[in-house]
């Protein structure tokens, strides 16, 4: 990254000279190019065996039958009504999901970027846990909310867990985070007197929010937007859980038809169709991506927030209160069902989950799977900060089509199928010289998969923001490249590193699509551990899972919390997380 | 106040009071501006001045006092309904329209009719010196070019009164010095009624038509730009203005003592313990014989001439002389002072 810098030429006046100096020039500049080949080589690698090959293996086993490609099958099966139902049903729920998204966190964005509160750092940190809670843990705590027997149906008799409310509303409260970060972040950081200066030239408030300010916003919005439609487009745990026997999405039909009815070809086919889905709605997302650098007035996020003034004060507290209900009371009610044991509230749920049991659900005592899921999630987190940080640094420079379609890849697995790759992973990596079917390293390196674009996306803008001419000041008084690297760049970004590990840690941590094909019955993670427990009836094995969940969510929470204070607060670079 | 009262006063500000916390940005500040008049307000930076742009302006609500224009309280009006124009310090522009957007933005919140629009945009930019730019992106306008466009978007929406905070504060010395020249002359011309604050000096005395002086959220001084740098009305003025020969004294008849000797006063100065101004043209270089015996620290080249800094003994605070080019002592040069009463001005103590 720092080795393709054209060195300084010296003065020359010889025509030979030049020629000399010129050739010189074009072997810095291909040396540059190697050695930014040569940074996407690892990833690159990474991509290619753990996520293509598993993908186009599990494609081409259902398509691919008796040396015959059979591409008929793609207009039998959404031919099918009842797949073209779970495909209309998808896109409905995404959108709408989406939209109420939207609605209900643009006033967030708006609150945490400019007004000033006591908590508003925590509280940052608390609308985040959702982000990074594991499905399941969000799809249970929706349970204990909505379900049977849980808060609204005890208080009011009302049950949402069969409707499609339930889902929606988990959606919102999983994704509140990508707006407020994603459209705050930016709204922090937009001049307040661009406004100011078309209120001055006779526009009323709403006439100049609407003229400079959401212009502005618009490409944020969008990306924003794109991002919840993609995640929840390819929502697993939460329909899983709260969808019944009604709702299915796309991923859940490929889980179904992959690991419940072993129809292969019928998978393979949606996999396909969620895989032009997801391509086509990361080439929106990277498109308004390029817009939203267009050229804004940015200034220090930290001088735009003031104190809330008269209807402010209101829209504060209208904030707060769906805070509170959206987000805190479902992890309220997840924490109080693990501690009401048959005789009263207390620690019975947790002290079980330190046993077997008579259950024969697991082979290990539950709580085992804490250290599991911890020691998975570390080694991932190595993977990724490696595979990632060396893809970021690749990237750093922008550099035509090739790099930005790299930039591209790297996010393909956020919105492919988990289900998808951890199938493959079962049916691609169980011959040498791959064999690593029954080693454990197959579920940190699904987890990778997932952290990797986490990684990129928190690294790079950071990476960028690292001026040039810092670089240069360093290269001047004397340090190497490699000693640049080391003095100025590391230190600099060293930050962001450590909010990116936390990021791929925590996303690591919850991971459950992929997990759940390749964990071995003897080391199952937490998530997978809670799921199986849900599958359960039993009043011992519901406690014992919002026992495990909340477990999980207080980890998660830990780690972001840490994050959170690991944000810079001075001037300069904001690695903004979350940013996506 | 000493404003040209003949004139209806087009606003008038009256004990207007802004806190930030326990700190008073702007202290009960009573200021007129007449119609067609220009006035500055000059001050450090700190000293309320932006502050009290925006509270006219309506950006910033009062504390305490009122706001009126044309006679009429501004307390209930919002700041789009005033019609009043505010240049930002650094412009503003809206870096997502191009320069023809930018200008056009306030007649189109005026609803005013494309065509007319349209007119409107080629007039103004003819007047700021930037015919044919409307199509221009923001970004690749030059500093000077960005504050034209700046003040013609200003001035748009014909506001009744425009303000100007800084409105030369980014850009280098000698296009400051032009555009200073051109604002003034196309002020006359419209007879535009301007309120404009600056932390530059040169910049008020040379826009101005009244000056007024601020410092820690009050009004330090008030009067034409040659009233308040002939009789700067105390020593924070003074020093503000550049001049550094102050120092305590007590007047005596015809003498003021002072750290440098006696030093002669104007005729019918009061007795009595006060602070003294002695601006450098005051300071007259004799032979080494007679007066204040000081030692040259340093010259300094003004084009005119040459400003020196003198120390005399015991550790008497230091005087600023101004020397002809020709024939000015050397740094370490041994010379003798004396003082002119005619510009000496004393001030009230401190």
């Amino acid at each position: 990254m720092v080795v393709d810098r054209p060195q300084v030429t010296p003065q020359v006046t010889d025509a030979t000279d030049v020629t000399v100096v010129r050739r010189r020039a074009a072997a810095v500049r291909r040396r540059g190019i190697v050695v930014r080949l040569g940074l996407m080589a690892v990833p690159a690698a990474f991509f290619c065996v753990f996520f293509a090959y598993p993908v186009a293996a599990i494609v081409g086993r259902g398509l691919h039958e008796g040396g015959h490609w059979r591409f008929g099958r793609i207009g039998d099966v959404l031919g099918d009504a009842g797949i073209r139902h779970v495909l209309w049903f998808t896109c409905w729920q995404a959108a709408a999901s989406t939209a109420l998204t939207l609605a209900v966190a643009l006033p967030g964005a708006y609150v945490f970027a400019r007004l000033d509160f006591p908590g508003k750092r925590l509280l940052r940190a608390v609308v985040t846990v959702p982000f990074v809670l594991p499905t399941v843990v969000a799809g249970s705590a929706f349970l204990a909310l909505l379900g049977r027997g849980g808060f609204t149906d005890s208080l009011w008799g009302v049950r949402l867990d069969t409707s499609v409310w339930a889902i929606l509303i988990a959606h919102v409260f999983f994704n509140y985070a990508v707006v407020v970060r994603t459209v705050g972040g930016l709204w922090a950081q937009l001049d307040p007197r661009q406004e100011e200066a078309a209120r001055m030239l006779g526009a009323s408030r709403p006439a100049a929010w609407r003229q400079i300010t959401l212009p502005a916003l618009g490409p944020a919005v969008a990306a924003a937007a794109l991002m919840v439609f993609l995640f929840t487009f390819t929502s697993f745990g939460v329909v899983q859980i709260l969808g019944g026997p009604t709702y299915s999405t796309l991923e859940v039909e490929i889980y179904r038809q992959t690991a419940q009815l072993l129809d292969l070809p019928t998978a393979a086919v949606l996999t396909l169709v969620q895989f032009a889905a997801v391509g086509a709605i990361l080439a929106v997302h990277a498109w308004t991506v390029r817009r939203r650098e267009s050229t804004l007035r940015l200034v220090d996020a930290g001088t735009t927030a003031h104190r809330p003034r008269g209807g402010e004060r209101a829209l504060l507290g209208g904030v707060l209160a769906v805070i509170a209900l959206l987000i805190l009371l479902p992890l309220g009610v997840l924490v109080a069902r693990s501690l009401d044991g048959p005789d009263g509230y207390g620690f019975t749920f947790y002290r079980s989950l330190n046993s077997l049991g008579t259950s024969s659900t697991f082979v290990v005592a539950p709580l085992e799977t804490v250290g599991n899921s911890l020691r998975y999630a570390a080694v991932a987190t190595v993977i990724a900060l490696a595979v990632g940080g060396l893809a970021a640094a690749a990237l750093v420079r922008r550099a035509g089509r090739l790099v930005r379609g790299f930039d591209a890849l790297l996010m393909l697995p956020l919105g492919t199928s988990a289900v998808t790759v951890g199938f493959g992973f079962l049916i691609t990596l169980d011959k040498p010289p791959l064999d690593l079917r029954s080693s454990w390293i197959l579920v940190p390196l699904a987890q990778a998969l997932v952290g990797v674009p986490f990684v990129v996306r928190v690294m790079l803008p950071v990476l960028r923001a690292v001026d040039d001419r810092l670089r240069e000041a360093a290269a001047v008084l004397g340090a190497s490249p490699l000693r640049v690297w080391r003095e100025i760049e590391l230190p600099l970004v060293g930050r962001a590193l450590a909010v990116a590990a936390g990021f791929a840690f925590a996303v690591s941590l919850g991971e459950f699509g992929a997990t759940v094909f390749i964990a071995r019955p003897d080391s199952p993670t937490l998530p997978v551990a809670v799921a199986r427990l849900l599958g359960r009836a039993g009043p011992d094995t519901y406690g014992q899972a919002m026992a495990l969940s909340t477990i999980l969510m207080l980890v998660c929470a830990a780690s972001l919390l840490v994050l959170e204070n690991l944000r810079p607060r001075a001037k300069g670079a904001d690695p903004s997380p979350g940013e996506f | 106040m000493t404003s040209p009262l003949s004139k209806r006063a087009l606003l008038r500000v009256e004990d207007a009071t802004v806190r930030f916390g326990p700190r008073a940005a702007l202290d009960a500040v009573t200021l007129e501006v007449a119609a067609h008049e220009t006035v500055c307000v000059l001050g450090p930076s700190g000293s309320g001045k932006s502050t009290l742009l925006r509270a006219v302006a309506g950006l910033q609500p009062l504390d305490g006092g009122r706001v009126l224009l044309d006679g009429a309280d501004q307390g209930a009006v919002p700041a789009h309904r005033r019609g009043v124009g505010l240049m930002f310090q650094d412009h503003q522009l809206f870096p997502q329209r191009d320069v023809g957007g930018n200008v056009a933005f306030g007649p189109r919140m005026h609803k005013v009719p494309r065509e007319r629009r349209e007119a409107r945009v080629r007039e103004l930019l003819d007047l700021v010196g930037l015919p044919g730019a409307a199509g221009r992106a923001v970004g690749t306008l030059s500093g000077g070019e960005q504050q034209r466009v700046a003040l013609a978007r200003a001035l748009a929406p014909e506001p009744r009164l425009l303000m100007l905070d800084e409105p030369l504060g980014q850009l280098d010395r000698s296009l400051r010095e032009r555009l200073v020249v051109e604002l003034r002359e196309l002020f006359g011309r419209l007879g535009t009624t301007v309120l404009a604050v600056t932390h530059d000096q040169g910049e008020a005395f040379a826009l101005a038509d009244r000056v007024v002086v601020m410092r820690d959220g009050r009004i330090a001084q008030t009067g034409t730009p040659l009233d308040v740098w002939q009789r700067p009305a105390s020593a924070f003025v003074a020093r503000f203005l550049g001049f550094e020969n102050v120092a305590d004294a007590v007047v005596a008849g015809a003498y003021a003592d002072t750290p440098w000797g006696k030093v002669p006063v104007p005729t019918g100065s009061p007795s009595g313990p006060c602070q003294i101004l002695v601006r450098p043209a005051g300071v007259r270089l004799t032979d080494a014989s007679s007066g204040l015996r000081c030692t040259v620290l340093a010259r300094t080249f003004r084009g005119s001439h040459l400003a020196l800094t003198l120390a005399p003994p015991d550790a008497a605070p230091r005087i600023d002389a101004a020397a002809p080019l020709r024939g000015a002592p050397e740094v370490g040069a041994e010379v003798a002072v004396t003082f002119t009463p005619d510009e000496v001005v004393l001030l009230p103590a401190e």
